[in-house]
């Protein structure tokens, strides 16, 4: 069973379609990143997943489990799916422990000396066993993105979505927070990638979705999306963001 | 000068009698106002579009209203439809009522100044609205609420002055009845003005406390 399956999703803010009937899934252990030029819907469509958006058409199914996001089923969805965002969003008054701690104790109910121990692995893992009882305005973004990382792994999540995890950094931080999702990757964590990052794209992905102007223009894998693609919006978009 | 200390010595037990119902009135009413207007900033923020109407409505009408007019329905109004209230019953709640739109503007601007973001990423852990409020947004809000908070419990301190003119014989109805008996009037008013502003200081102290203490952790 797929652990993301979209069918015909449309979703307008007013009058404005931000998302054209887009479909496709993502199955266990598979990495999809979507790319394309920005307003294209890629960060919408990411939100949709989860329910931080509503969609008006067509259907989003998470593990069998159908994504309504004005129904309390949501939150058993979002303990499932974990999310990473673009400016990190960590909860600013807890340290980095108590932010990867947070979801498992009070929303999970799980034993609290469990989780703090879990935790600790978990920042350990992500290279940040020294920063535990750091808050997060005393680290770096790349230390902060890395710490949200562990907090989206200690929900145990069936798949983690990316939303532009890398946009909001200095340059020389992105490698880090990238070779982290790279090792994610390689142990098998099912991912959904939006991102500018077309080498990681590349790399990591098995598989690559363009968007443009909310639709799904092309989808393949990285070789044919990025190497050969067939549409000419892809083509164009590419010109432009890949070195000559 | 010498006069005006000999004069305290004589007046000042008089007037501690009315610092108690001083006391009395402010922290009862300020107790209600916060209770009032945490309920009015979270039926705002709900995002349910009646409460947040009937919130919005009753700050609006409530605010518009002198606090000094509510306190004189409340008093004396309401005994015409069978609800006869004590005068220091009428002060605390009129008090507390008058002041609930601006504790709930307060506790408002303090929930709405937290960065969607910290919702968001609460709600994506699975988190219930309620849980995103008391672990994520509410320790947050208060550091930016707290400020506007102690300034209204100050105005709650001077303005339970108001209460005198519904018979509550606190600090300022003292000092009229002494004025107007003694004809002492420099003496009387500037130990009443003394007096409360020695009430507001430890107020504006523990405030100032608070926030450091909020700051560091």
């Amino acid at each position: 069973m797929s652990v993301i399956e979209l069918k015909h999703v449309r979703k307008s803010f007013g009058t404005h379609e931000v998302i054209s009937d887009v479909s496709f899934s993502v199955e266990p252990g598979e990495v999809v990143c979507i790319i394309g030029p920005s307003g294209s819907g890629k960060s919408t469509l990411l939100r949709c997943i989860n329910g931080l958006e509503t969609y008006q058409g067509g259907e989003i199914i998470v593990h069998g489990e159908s994504v309504d996001a004005t129904k309390p089923s949501i939150r058993h969805i979002r303990t499932r799916v974990s999310m990473v965002f673009q400016r990190f969003n960590l909860f600013p008054h807890r340290t980095a422990l108590e932010n990867v701690a947070e979801g498992p104790i009070y929303v999970k109910k799980e034993r609290r000396a469990e989780v703090l121990a879990r935790s600790r692995e978990l920042l350990a893992r992500v290279g940040l066993g020294a920063k535990m009882d750091a808050y997060p305005p005393q680290l770096s973004g790349g230390q902060q993105q890395r710490v949200a990382i562990a907090r989206a792994l200690g929900m145990n999540p069936d798949a983690i979505l990316f939303d532009e995890p890398t946009s909001a950094l200095d340059p020389e931080l992105v490698g880090e927070v990238l070779s982290v999702m790279r090792s994610l990757a390689d142990e098998g964590m099912t991912m959904v990638v939006v991102t500018h990052e077309m080498g990681f794209a590349r790399e990591v992905a098995d598989r690559v979705l363009f968007l443009d102007g909310g639709v799904l223009v092309e989808q393949g894998t990285p070789a044919e999306v990025l190497g050969r693609p067939q549409n000419a919006r892809t083509q164009d978009f590419l010109r432009r963001v890949l070195p000559a | 000068m010498e006069k005006f200390f000999s004069q305290s010595q004589e007046y000042l037990p008089f007037l501690l009698q009315g610092v108690s119902y001083t006391i009395l009135v402010m922290m009862c009413a300020f107790a209600l106002a916060t209770g009032l207007g945490l309920i009015l900033a979270f039926m705002r923020v709900s995002g349910i579009v009646p409460l947040a109407w009937v919130a919005r409505t009753v700050i609006v009408v409530v605010r518009g209203i002198p606090g000094l007019v509510t306190l004189y329905y409340i008093y004396f109004v309401f005994p015409d439809f069978g609800v006869a209230l004590t005068a220091v019953q009428a002060a605390i709640i009129g008090l507390g009522i008058a002041y609930s739109p601006y504790m709930a503007e307060v506790f408002r601007a303090g929930i709405e100044a937290i960065d969607r973001g910290q919702t968001e990423a609460a709600l994506s852990i699975g988190m219930h609205w309620g849980l995103v409020m008391r672990r994520v947004v509410l320790p947050q809000a208060v550091r930016v609420a707290l400020p506007p908070y102690g300034s209204t419990m100050v105005m709650l301190l001077k303005d339970s002055s108001l209460a005198s003119t519904i018979t509550v014989a606190e600090l300022s109805l003292q000092g009229k009845l002494l004025a107007s008996s003694t004809f002492e009037n420099t003496t009387v008013f500037t130990l009443v003005a003394l007096i409360y502003l020695a009430m507001s200081l430890p107020l504006t102290a523990f405030n100032a406390w608070l926030e450091r203490k909020l700051r560091r952790s």
